[in-house]
Formats: structure tokens, sequence, C-alpha cells
């Protein structure tokens, strides 16, 4: 058993692989909470597939992929902006016509036959081929955002939570969107080495939301989106290794079997509660209310 | 009956003031000439949609005048919003919330100090939810939210208080306790200027203000409130109780101003 758990991390590629997706899991954990809690999740999968087309470019001409991915994220970001415009269309109908478009040029792009890394691995990312500089940069970064969520907490949850009070408390919405929408872009453009144009957003999504179902505090729920996403990650390469399935791939699946059986826990604990609460005071469930906002 | 004089510079003061939401061409409010001074409650008596929430947007500076004057002597009114209007969802606990109220007396790079935190505990206390510090906000009662609302608007510590109907769908025990809290904060020195349907109530507060898109009346109650300015302030909906010389008015619909904004 003990070989089998230390077989894997000799090898300086896993090792590697590890430590870009501990160093991921933190910024994914953490920010991915904000984004989960502002309704973004649509937001953040839209701007990681807008980079494709500048990602297959970046590939066709030999650039860093970072670079490309940047390119991507400014042209269709201002495109949606540009869309957005249409007054009689909406924000949302502008994202999926960018994005469609976007991606389909992207995926049209690819498909080229001189185009040496593939389609597979801009989409999915290729985990193992991670080199140092890489982690180094994820971990930078990581380092930014911790340090722009610390400052920004209370004006993030006043913003959040009470949005149509917020500059009466003191804290303008729109800066703060700005910034979110800024970490989130350099989140996927960091990631996207490591987990491709498509898993970036599991990475980014699923821990956090998997933690939103298991705690009611802002706290808590980014520190278990983190353990979340690096159990996923432990429990993805060694399934990667052991099985040699793609590892991208594989830490993806145990995100949704995170969030599954997050979902599980919860409704446990909701039927346990509602019985608890139906043996005291007769009668009424009292299941969490998962989504009741007024609009 | 309380009666409180202004004793110097008001807190808020209007001369003629109009404001109109951005991207619309008729005012929600004009003619509004009113002032709060230190240690006066001021009730907002209007229909909804009377431009209400309006006064409120404008005072807090979400809303720019269109015409007229607004003189403010504070920086942050304390604002206490409907309480039907926040999000359950959130992963906040009641002292969470009240803590967001030292948001507004902190520079943006500052997060709350301890001395914040205690302040935020007190107040709960004075709204008497101690038990519920640790509570998630959207597990509280109605009454109860708004009162952890009204502990946000107390650790703002702003001399002025804007009270966006607190009374509404809340428990007689809460409506009894705010009843109580707003009445030592205006002996403390603190303005309060509170939007109500409740007539009987504003009866009761040192002055009163009708508007309904434009202003009916502003001052004593006992004078202010006639049939004719009430009828005025209410328009047709105004029903007389058998048997009672207190007046009803019908059932409001929800008026949602910010709508377009989600």
């Amino acid at each position: 058993m003990i070989a089998w758990l230390l077989e894997p991390l000799r090898e300086p590629v896993v090792l590697r692989s590890l430590a870009e997706l501990i160093v991921l899991g933190v910024i994914a954990g953490t920010l991915g909470c904000w984004v989960v809690l502002a309704g973004r999740a649509y937001s953040a999968e839209s701007l990681a597939h807008s980079m494709l087309p500048g990602l297959v470019c970046a590939t066709l001409l030999g650039l860093p992929l970072v670079l490309g991915g940047a390119i991507g994220l400014a042209v269709g970001a201002s495109l949606i902006a540009l869309v957005g415009r249409i007054k009689v269309l909406g924000g949302e109908v502008a994202v999926s016509v960018v994005i469609t478009s976007l991606f389909g040029a992207g995926v049209l792009l690819g498909l080229a036959p001189t185009i040496p890394a593939g389609l597979n691995g801009i989409l999915f990312g290729d985990l193992l081929a991670v080199g140092a500089g890489d982690v180094a940069l994820a971990a930078a970064y990581a380092l930014v955002v911790l340090v722009a969520l610390f400052v920004f907490h209370e004006g993030l949850l006043v913003a959040g939570f009470d949005r149509l009070n917020a500059r009466a408390l003191g804290r303008s919405p729109a800066p703060l969107d700005l910034l979110l929408a800024l970490l989130l872009a350099g989140a996927t453009l960091v990631a996207v080495q490591a987990l491709g144009n498509l898993l970036v957003v599991a990475m980014l999504i699923g821990p956090a939301a998997s933690a939103r179902l298991l705690t009611n505090r802002i706290g808590p729920m980014m520190l278990l989106a983190v353990g979340v996403a690096w159990a996923a990650s432990l429990v993805g390469l060694y399934a990667s290794y052991h099985a040699e399935l793609a590892a991208g791939a594989a830490v993806t699946c145990a995100l949704v079997g995170a969030f599954i059986a997050a979902l599980l826990i919860r409704s446990l604990r909701d039927l346990a509660l509602s019985d608890r609460w139906r043996r005291g005071r007769g009668g009424q469930s009292r299941g969490l209310r998962l989504r009741s906002r007024r609009a | 009956m309380h009666d409180r004089a202004l004793a110097s510079e008001p807190l808020v003061r209007s001369n003629r003031l109009a404001a109109r939401y951005p991207g619309t061409s008729v005012p929600a409010i004009s003619s509004i000439t009113f002032a709060v001074g230190a240690g006066q409650r001021v009730a907002l008596l209007g229909p909804n949609g009377g431009g209400k929430s309006t006064l409120f947007r404008a005072i807090t500076g979400e809303l720019e005048p269109s015409s007229g004057e607004l003189e403010l002597s504070v920086t942050h009114p304390a604002l206490v919003p409907q309480s039907e209007r926040s999000r359950l969802d959130y992963p906040v606990s009641a002292l969470d919330v009240a803590l967001m109220g030292s948001v507004s007396r902190l520079p943006w790079w500052r997060r709350p100090s301890r001395a914040d935190r205690k302040l935020a505990s007190q107040s709960l206390l004075r709204v008497g939810l101690e038990a519920e510090v640790n509570t998630t906000f959207g597990e509280l009662s109605g009454g109860q939210r708004q009162r952890v609302l009204v502990a946000r608007a107390l650790v703002q510590d702003s001399p002025l208080l804007l009270l966006d109907e607190p009374f509404a769908g809340i428990d007689a025990p809460s409506a009894e306790l705010l009843t109580a809290l707003f009445d030592e904060l205006a002996d403390e020195g603190r303005g309060l200027l509170m939007a109500t349907h409740d007539i009987e109530q504003a009866r009761n507060w040192d002055l009163v203000l009708c508007c309904n898109r434009v202003q009916i009346a502003f001052g004593d109650p006992a004078q202010v409130l006639t049939r004719e300015v009430i009828e005025r302030t209410y328009g047709a909906s105004l029903i007389p109780l058998p048997g009672d010389e207190s007046l009803a008015i019908t059932p409001p619909h929800h008026h949602e101003h910010f709508e377009a904004e989600r």
C-alpha cells in the first residue's frame, strides 16, 4: 500500500503536477467561492472558452500559451462588451453569441493540420507537461489572489450580500465586480497550461460549489473549497498514474465525485435536521434554503 | 408626545429637491422641501411608488438631484433597508451582517478591527439578538432580520438614520423593541427619517413629511395630518373604517425600482 502511494511521488513529473495542482487549488478554491456566491459561474465558463482562438493562434505561431490566452481574453471581453450594448439582446445572450462564435473559430483553427500540440492539449491541458516556470507563475498569482481577497473581503461581502445598498454602506459594487472579473480572468489564464480550456472551469467552480453545500460561512467555505480541490487533485493524480488515465480528466472526475458526495452529505443532513425538527415542534420541515433570493 | 425643536444645523435639509432614475425623463420625486434635525423623528408617509425609497437614495448619494438643493451635514447616513429584499442564501451570520456597518467608516484598504467587532456584538445585544449572534442571517425570522439590519445601522454610528418601512411585516415583539429603540436613538440626539404606511404611528412622531411623487405637506403631525392631506398623499386609495375615526389605506402592492439592475 505504502509503495503504491509513494511510487508516483518518485517521478519529478508527478511532483511538479502535484505542486501545480496544490497552488491552483488555493487560487480556485478561494476565488471560486466568490464567483459561485456572485452567481458568476456562467461568466467564468465563458471567459475560459473565449480564450480558445487566442490559445490556438499562440500554438500556431509558437508563442507562449499565456500570451495567446491573454490576447484571446481581451478580444473576448471586448466583443462581449460591444455586443452587450445591443439593448434588445441583453447581457447573457451577448455572452452566448460571442463565446460560441469564438469557441467555434478556435475549434476550426485548431483543426488545421499544421497545429503542433493538437486541439486536445489546448482544450484539456497537459498537466504532466507543466514546467517549474508554470508552477512559479501560479504561485505568484496565488499570492496576488490571496492578498486581494483578504484586503477586499468586507467590500466583496457587502457588494454580494446587499448589492442594492452597497453604496450606502460605503462600497460601490462596480469596482468590486471588475476586481472579481480581473482576478477570474487571471486565474483562467494561469491555469490553462495545466488544465486546459475546458477543465479550468471544473477547478474554479467544482470545489466552491461543493463547499457551499456543506457550510454557511464564507471563511470555512473557502478553506473547505481549497481542501476539496486538493483532495480531488491527489485522487485524480493517483488514478491517472496507476490506471493510466489522462491526468486533467481524472482530476475533473474526482471533482465531480466530490460534488456528488457533498450533495449526498447535505441531503442526509437536511433529512436528519428536518426529522429532529419534526419531533421537536411538529410537522414542518426545516430544510436549509438554497436559493430563495428576491430579484 | 415628543416635541423636539430644531436645535442647530439640520442633519439633512432639502429645498425643492427633485430626483430621477437614470434613463427616465420624469422625476420620481419633486418639490421636496424638508429638514431633519438632531434628535428629531420624522415620519415619511406615502404610497408605494410615491418616492419614499427614492428620497432615501438621494440622501445616501446613490441618486443625484436633478434639480433643487440637498444639503447633508453627515458623511454617511445609515440606511436600514427593507429586510424582505435582502439575500437569504448568503453564507453570513447575524454578526457578519452587523459588522458590515463598520465598512462605511473605514477606508477601502482597512479591515474591521476588534473594536468594530465588539460594537457589532453590542449592537446586536441592543436589538435583543444576543442569542442569535452566530445564527445564519437567512435562518432568522423576518422581524429578527429587520433587527439585524437596524443593528448594522447602529454599527455605522451615524447621526442620521434612514429607516425604510422598518415595521413592514414584522412580529409584535420586534415592533415593540424597535419603537422603544427608535425613541432612545432620538433621545441620544440622532435624527431619524422613517418611511411608513402607518398614519397612526406617524401621528406620534415629531414631524411628518407626506409625499406622493411631489411633496404634499411637511410639518407637525397634529396640524399636517388632515383628512385632505392624507387623501392627496394616498390618492383615491383611502377608505374610512366604519364606526371609527381612523383611516385605512388599501393593501399596498409591491413596487420595485431597481428591477433593471439585477
